[in-house]
C-alpha cells in the first residue's frame, strides 16, 4: 500500500530514463537512483551562447535534471530579441544575457545553480573550460564554434597507439538555425567528425564584387554593401565601421537610401541594411526551440549513456513541411585540430637543423624542406626569403629550448612529400615527445601517458 | 559514464597538483594553412614582400608590386594583407596604400580583384592574390571600374591615360587629386 502514497517525483519523467535499462542503452550504462543523483551531483554543463538557443537550452537542461550549469554570453539584451528569447523582459533590455537568462532560470526551476559569465569565450582562460563535462553551444557564427573547438580539442590526448584517451574527451553538443532550417549535432573529439573535420560544409559567403557595387548597382543589397564598403572609407577616412554602432547603422542607411534613389532601387530598409551589414537571418522561435530540445537529450545522453548519442549530425529543415535526417559524418584523420598527428620521441639535445632534417627521413612524414611552427611562433619559415632571415638563428639552437623546454607538445610542419613520384606540399601535425631529461619522465607518467 | 565524472575529477587534481595544463596560446587553423601559403609561396619578380610586426605575426603583412612592364612600369605600390581568423574560409582583406589612378583601385585603396571577393574559394591562397595584383598593373580593366574617370580615359583615349598614369607616378595632379610620387630615383 505504501508504494501507492509515495508523492510524484519531480524527476518522474527522467527516472523512466535513468533508472531502467533498454535495448537502446550506452555501453556503460548503469540505471539505477545512484545514476540520477550523481548526474545532478557532479556533471557540470556549460551553454555557450545565451540568445536564441541558449535560452531553449537552459531551460530544458535546468528541467532535464542538470543543476550545475555555467552560461557564457558577450551581449546584451536588445528589444528585438524579446520575441524568441523567452526569458527577457522589456524591462531587461540593455542588461547582459547571461545574467538575466541565468536569474530567471533559477526563479523559476528550485535546485539549479547557473552561473553566468558577461565575457568573450576568448577572454576565459583555456583551463576554465576544462572544468565542464560537456560543453553545449548555442552560437550564430562559425568563428566562435571554431574556437570552442579548438579549446575542446586542446584537450585530447593520444596514447602511444594514436588511441583518444578517453577521460580527456570533451564532448561538444552543437546547435544551430537559421530561419526555417536548423542542425544538432554531438562532437566527441578524437572519435566524431570535429568541427573543423567538416568546415566545408558551411557555404561561403555571399560577395558581391566591389565595381558591381561602385558602378552598377542592381539591388538593395547592393546599394547597402556600397554604403558600407566603399562610401564609409570615402568619409570616415582611418575610422573603422562598428556593426554595432546604432549610429554607424544609421548612417549606412541613409546613404544606401540615396544611392537607392539615385538608381531608382526599391527595397532598402532599416533591417534590410541590418540583414546585409551583419548576415543577420530571420531567427524562428519554433525552429530554435527544436533545436536546443535536441541538443538538450544529446547533452542528457552523453552524461548519462541512457541512450546511443546521435550520430552524429542531425539537419533539420522546416521550410515546406518538415524534414528531418541524420548523416554520419567522418572524421579527417589528418585533421590538424583533432587528429592525433605523428609521434616523434626526440633527445633533448637535436637542434632545430636535425630536426628538420629527420623529417625528412621519418617514415610516416617523408617531410622535406619543413617549416616548424610552435603554438603560434614560427620557430623556422622556409620561405619567402625575409622570414626565412629572421628566423635562420633558430636553426642551431636545441628544439626543447625552442619549444619553452616542454616535455611534451604539438607542433606543426609544413614542406613537400613525395607520393607516387609527384611532390606536393603538406601541413602535418606532430607529437614531440623528449626523452631522457631529468624530472620529465616523472611528468610524464603523472600526466597519465 | 558517471562513473567517469568521479574519475575525471580525481585526475584533475592530480594534474592540476603537478602543474600540467593545456597550452595557453591557440594557434588557429587560419593561421597554420597560413604558414602553409608562406611556405611554398612563389613571389613574382617584381614584387617584394615585408611583415612589419615580426616573423610571429602573419595574419599582417605587406605587399609592394614593382611592375616590370606596361602603364605602371617603374612605380612602386605597397598593398596591406589582413588575414581573417576564418582564412581559407574567408578571403584576405587587402588595401593600396599607394595612390595610385588605376581603373580597378580607387582613391582610398579598394581593390577590385575578383579572387579578393566574389570568386574567393578556400583553395586559392596569397600567391593567387598577388598574381592577381601583379595582373592589375600590367592589363588594368576598364571594363570592371572602380575609378569611373580613369576607366573612361582608359577605354576612350589611352595616350592620354598613359600620360596621366606617369603624371601621377611622378607625384603630381590629375583632375582634383594630387598624387604622391612612387616612382623610385634611380640614382639613389
Amino acid at each position: 500500500m505504501a508504494d501507492f502514497v509515495a508523492p510524484p517525483s519531480r524527476s518522474r519523467d527522467l527516472d523512466k530514463l535513468l533508472l531502467r535499462t533498454g535495448n537502446l542503452v550506452g555501453s556503460n550504462f548503469e540505471p539505477g537512483a545512484e545514476l540520477r543523483d550523481d548526474l545532478q551531483e557532479y556533471a557540470r554543463i556549460l551553454v555557450v551562447g545565451a540568445g536564441g538557443l541558449g535560452c531553449e537550452l537552459l531551460k530544458d537542461l535546468a528541467l532535464s535534471g542538470f543543476k550545475n550549469i555555467d552560461v557564457i554570453d558577450m551581449d546584451r539584451i536588445e528589444v528585438t530579441n524579446l520575441n524568441r528569447q523567452f526569458l527577457f523582459r522589456v524591462e531587461d533590455v540593455g542588461k547582459p544575457k547571461a545574467e538575466v537568462a541565468a536569474k530567471r532560470v533559477m526563479e523559476r526551476v528550485s535546485g539549479v545553480n547557473i552561473v553566468p559569465h558577461f565575457c568573450r569565450i576568448e577572454d576565459k582562460e583555456i583551463p576554465f573550460y576544462n572544468d565542464f563535462n560537456i560543453i553545449v553551444l548555442g552560437l550564430d557564427s562559425i568563428e566562435a564554434r571554431s574556437y570552442i573547438n579548438s579549446v575542446a580539442c586542446s584537450f585530447l590526448e593520444y596514447d602511444s597507439d594514436d588511441k583518444p584517451r578517453e577521460e580527456t574527451i570533451k564532448p561538444m553538443v552543437d546547435g544551430g538555425t537559421e530561419g526555417f532550417k536548423g542542425h544538432a549535432r554531438v562532437i566527441m573529439p578524437g572519435v566524431t567528425p570535429c568541427f573543423e573535420c567538416t568546415i566545408w560544409l558551411f557555404p561561403p559567403q555571399v560577395k558581391f564584387p566591389l565595381c558591381t557595387l561602385a558602378e552598377t548597382p542592381r539591388t538593395a543589397a547592393h546599394c547597402i554593401e556600397y554604403a558600407h564598403l566603399i562610401k564609409w572609407d570615402e568619409v570616415h577616412s582611418g575610422k573603422a565601421f562598428d556593426p554595432d554602432d546604432p549610429e554607424h547603422m544609421k548612417w549606412v542607411y541613409d546613404e544606401a537610401i540615396k544611392r537607392a534613389e539615385l538608381f531608382g532601387i526599391p527595397g532598402v530598409t532599416y533591417s534590410l541594411t541590418q540583414g546585409v551589414v551583419k548576415n543577420i537571418i530571420p531567427a524562428i522561435a519554433s525552429t530554435n526551440a527544436i533545436i536546443s530540445a535536441a541538443c538538450a537529450l544529446e547533452t542528457l545522453k552523453i552524461a548519462s549513456g541512457c541512450s546511443k548519442t546521435l550520430a552524429n549530425y542531425l539537419t533539420y529543415n522546416g521550410v515546406a513541411g518538415l524534414h528531418i535526417k541524420v548523416t554520419e559524418f567522418v572524421k579527417d584523420k589528418d585533421c590538424l585540430v583533432c587528429g592525433p598527428g605523428v609521434l616523434i620521441e626526440l633527445d633533448a639535445s637535436v637542434t632545430l637543423e636535425k630536426f628538420i632534417n629527420l623529417l625528412e627521413d621519418h617514415p610516416k612524414l617523408l617531410l622535406s624542406k619543413a617549416s616548424v611552427s610552435h603554438r603560434g611562433k614560427n620557430l623556422y619559415m622556409q620561405a619567402p626569403p625575409v622570414l626565412e632571415e629572421m628566423t635562420r638563428s633558430n636553426l642551431s639552437l636545441p628544439l626543447y629550448e625552442l619549444m619553452d623546454k616542454v616535455a611534451k607538445d604539438t607542433i606543426h610542419v609544413t614542406g613537400t612529400t613525395s607520393k607516387d613520384g609527384k611532390k606536393t606540399s603538406c601541413l602535418r601535425k606532430l607529437r614531440v615527445v623528449f626523452k631522457a631529461i631529468d624530472g620529465v619522465t616523472d611528468m610524464d607518467t603523472a600526466g597519465g601517458a | 559514464m558517471i562513473r567517469l565524472f568521479k574519475v575525471k575529477e580525481k585526475q584533475k587534481q592530480n594534474s592540476l597538483a603537478n602543474g600540467g595544463g593545456p597550452p595557453v596560446k591557440k594557434q588557429t587553423a587560419g593561421e597554420l594553412r597560413l604558414n602553409k601559403d608562406f611556405s611554398e609561396l612563389n613571389l613574382p619578380q617584381t614584387c617584394t614582400i615585408e611583415f612589419p610586426n615580426g616573423k610571429d605575426d602573419l595574419m599582417n603583412f605587406e605587399v609592394s608590386v614593382k611592375p616590370d612592364e606596361g602603364y605602371y612600369k617603374d612605380g612602386k605600390f605597397l598593398f596591406t594583407f589582413q588575414v581573417p581568423p576564418m582564412y581559407p574560409h574567408e578571403p584576405p582583406k587587402v588595401k593600396c596604400k599607394t595612390t595610385v589612378f588605376h581603373p580597378n583601385i580607387d582613391l582610398d585603396g579598394s581593390v577590385c580583384l575578383n579572387v579578393l571577393r566574389e570568386d574567393w574559394k578556400p583553395v586559392l591562397n596569397i600567391n593567387t592574390i598577388i598574381y592577381g595584383l601583379t595582373h592589375l598593373f600590367t592589363e588594368p580593366n576598364h571594363e570592371d571600374p572602380l575609378n569611373h574617370e580613369a576607366a573612361k580615359l582608359l577605354r576612350d583615349n589611352p595616350d592620354e591615360f598613359e600620360s596621366n598614369v606617369r603624371l601621377s607616378m611622378e607625384g603630381g595632379r590629375v583632375g582634383n587629386t594630387w598624387y604622391t610620387r612612387c616612382i623610385e630615383n634611380p640614382y639613389d
